[in-house]
């Protein structure tokens, strides 16, 4: 069975987030960019059912501008088999995302498709769930726990109340919460192999896919900062500020 | 403008997030639709009817309904869907499910999280964990929006709208419940409580969440925890506090133990008063702490306890 590993690259988590002075978004000059820590996520666990005997081969799939195949590489150097490319130097909305997937999914008829939940940047968390729809596929969203049988994948998801089994019919779209595993770390080796891995470019323009979205960002503005307050002494006079200052107990 | 909001229950009874969905939806105006998809959960539709403000409640009863599986409910709601101007969900980890299902069926973008109504098209949300605003406007002939559920007070309630019965039944077909495991716990919902109180790493162990119990029992709290305590494992993942957990903004929130990591801000900066316990005077949550505690968590916690 193929997996398909969609991956997006993104500001580092470390990196501090910087508004930029005219509000048309964050400063990303010169910032450390990485693969988005779900798409790590994903990665690994594709890799760990090729390595259980699951599947064949792993295809990683990112868009965007020549910088992509960065993480691209990354992802061929932690055991992806071969990249994908889509070319595009336009900024995409989920909707376009998951309709340029659809296209390759298409092309590639994997048996399942692996993606972070969100991307730490647009925090949308949309594109598995609009992938699987515009597929007619299944979803396993916010994954904790994958498990392939019998032409079916049992997926246990984190939800508010505590985790939820459900049972998809192959092929399916799985989205990564947190806890599914802990990415490795890629080898030495395996970063060198991973640049000699096969890795297609193709135009965006080329799928026959509008890559127009009718939602215009106005503004970016840093959030509302809070005002440090003050030290107490001892839990008395923490007691008292809560009674008495703040009046909320 | 028709508004359609697709409930929150669990069959039994309405969840608090309806009432905050409500409310955003009365800053959008317009008649405002309440789906119940359930599965015996007839009362959950009695109660959305008597929100203010609720023009008609729709009630869609199946056992394809019953857990909330995104391809049925998505299917369903896609389908009446296409009569209104805004279809609202809570960014609750159901609504995140469907609503983006729905939203590419109907050919439309989602917009996330949205914590500000600015108006009919024009909507506020957090990005990057909170880190920018950004303020988006829909061109789109249906927009379709989560609404995070702590930045919306509750609509009243006392309206007795009419409750119509839906008969078509959508089973995707391609997808089974299995089981569930839901933390069955006397204290109120992280999401709806007036007071939280969290623990962190430096809890050390989940037996030591025990200290906490005795303060959230007094305090009517509910108790949350940060991403490294629950991947630590010392506590279960729907205690989760932060930007890929929980969000929350009670009264009163107690960090206890909790260095201030930017995705733990991200979930509890919006709390009216927030208290932090840490014996490292330099942790980044006493920031934004309004009272800080510089100490060690296992002295002041049974003090505390004590003193309330």
């Amino acid at each position: 069975m193929k997996i398909l590993v969609p991956v997006k690259r993104v500001i580092d988590y470390n990196v501090k987030v910087r508004v930029t002075a005219d509000q048309s978004g964050v400063d990303l000059a010169n910032v450390k960019m990485a693969l988005n820590p779900f798409c790590e996520i994903a990665v690994e666990e594709a890799v760990r059912l090729k390595e259980a005997g699951s599947a064949t081969e792993i295809v990683v799939v990112s868009i965007g501008t020549t910088a992509v195949q960065e993480q691209l590489r990354t992802a061929l150097a932690l055991g992806a088999d071969r990249a994908l490319h889509i070319e595009t130097d336009q900024n995409l909305d989920s909707l376009q995302v998951a309709k340029l997937l659809a296209k390759v999914v298409a092309d590639e008829q994997p048996g399942l498709v692996i993606l972070g939940k969100q991307a730490i940047d647009s925090d949308n968390n949309q594109t598995g769930q609009m992938l699987a729809a515009l597929t007619g596929m299944g979803q396993g969203t916010f994954a904790s726990k994958v498990q392939l049988a019998d032409g079916k994948v049992q997926v246990t998801r984190e939800i508010d109340g505590g985790l939820q089994t459900v049972e998809l019919s192959l092929p399916a779209v799985v989205s990564t919460d947190l806890r599914l595993n802990e990415p490795r770390y890629a080898s030495l080796p395996n970063i060198m192999k991973a640049k000699k891995k096969p890795l297609d470019v193709k135009a965006a323009d080329s799928f026959g896919v509008s890559l127009s979205s009718n939602v215009t960002v106005l503004k970016v503005v840093p959030p509302a900062t809070r005002q440090g307050g003050v030290k107490v002494e001892s839990v008395a006079e923490l007691v008292d500020k809560l009674k008495h200052e703040a009046k909320v107990i | 403008m028709a508004i359609l909001i697709i409930a929150e229950h669990n069959n039994q009874s309405l969840k608090s997030e309806t009432l905050k969905v409500v409310q955003a939806a009365t800053a959008i105006g317009g008649d405002i639709t309440v789906l119940v998809a359930g599965f015996n959960s007839a009362a959950a539709a009695t109660e959305a009817a008597a929100i203010a403000g609720v023009t008609k409640v729709l009630h869609a009863d199946n056992a394809a309904y019953e857990h909330q599986l995104a391809e049925n409910i998505a299917a369903l709601v896609t389908e009446l869907g296409k009569d209104y101007s805004h279809i609202l969900a809570a960014a609750t980890t159901t609504g995140k499910n469907f609503l983006p299902r729905v939203a590419a069926m109907l050919d439309v973008a989602q917009i996330s999280d949205v914590i500000a109504i600015e108006s009919a098209d024009t909507f506020v949300r957090p990005i990057y964990a909170g880190n920018a605003i950004a303020t988006v406007k829909s061109a789109d002939a249906i927009k379709v929006l989560t609404v995070r559920p702590a930045a919306f007070g509750e609509a009243q309630t006392g309206n007795n709208a009419p409750v119509e019965t839906l008969t078509a039944v959508h089973d995707a077909g391609i997808s089974s419940f299995v089981a569930q495991e839901l933390t069955k716990s006397e204290r109120p919902e992280l999401t709806a409580a007036r007071v939280v109180i969290s623990g962190g790493r430096g809890m050390q162990n989940g037996e030591n969440f025990a200290l906490l119990n005795g303060i959230a029992d007094k305090l009517g709290a509910a108790i949350g925890a940060s991403r490294a305590a629950v991947d630590a494992g010392f506590v279960p993942n729907d205690m989760q506090v932060g930007q890929t957990g929980k969000i929350v903004a009670p009264e009163l929130y107690i960090a206890v133990g909790i260095s201030g990591a930017i995705q733990h801000l991200a979930g509890m900066k919006d709390s009216k008063v927030i208290v932090a316990i840490n014996k490292d005077a330099e942790a980044p949550i006493f920031q934004i702490a309004d009272y800080g505690l510089v100490a060690d968590l296992f002295t002041v916690l049974p003090e505390l306890e004590q003193q309330l």
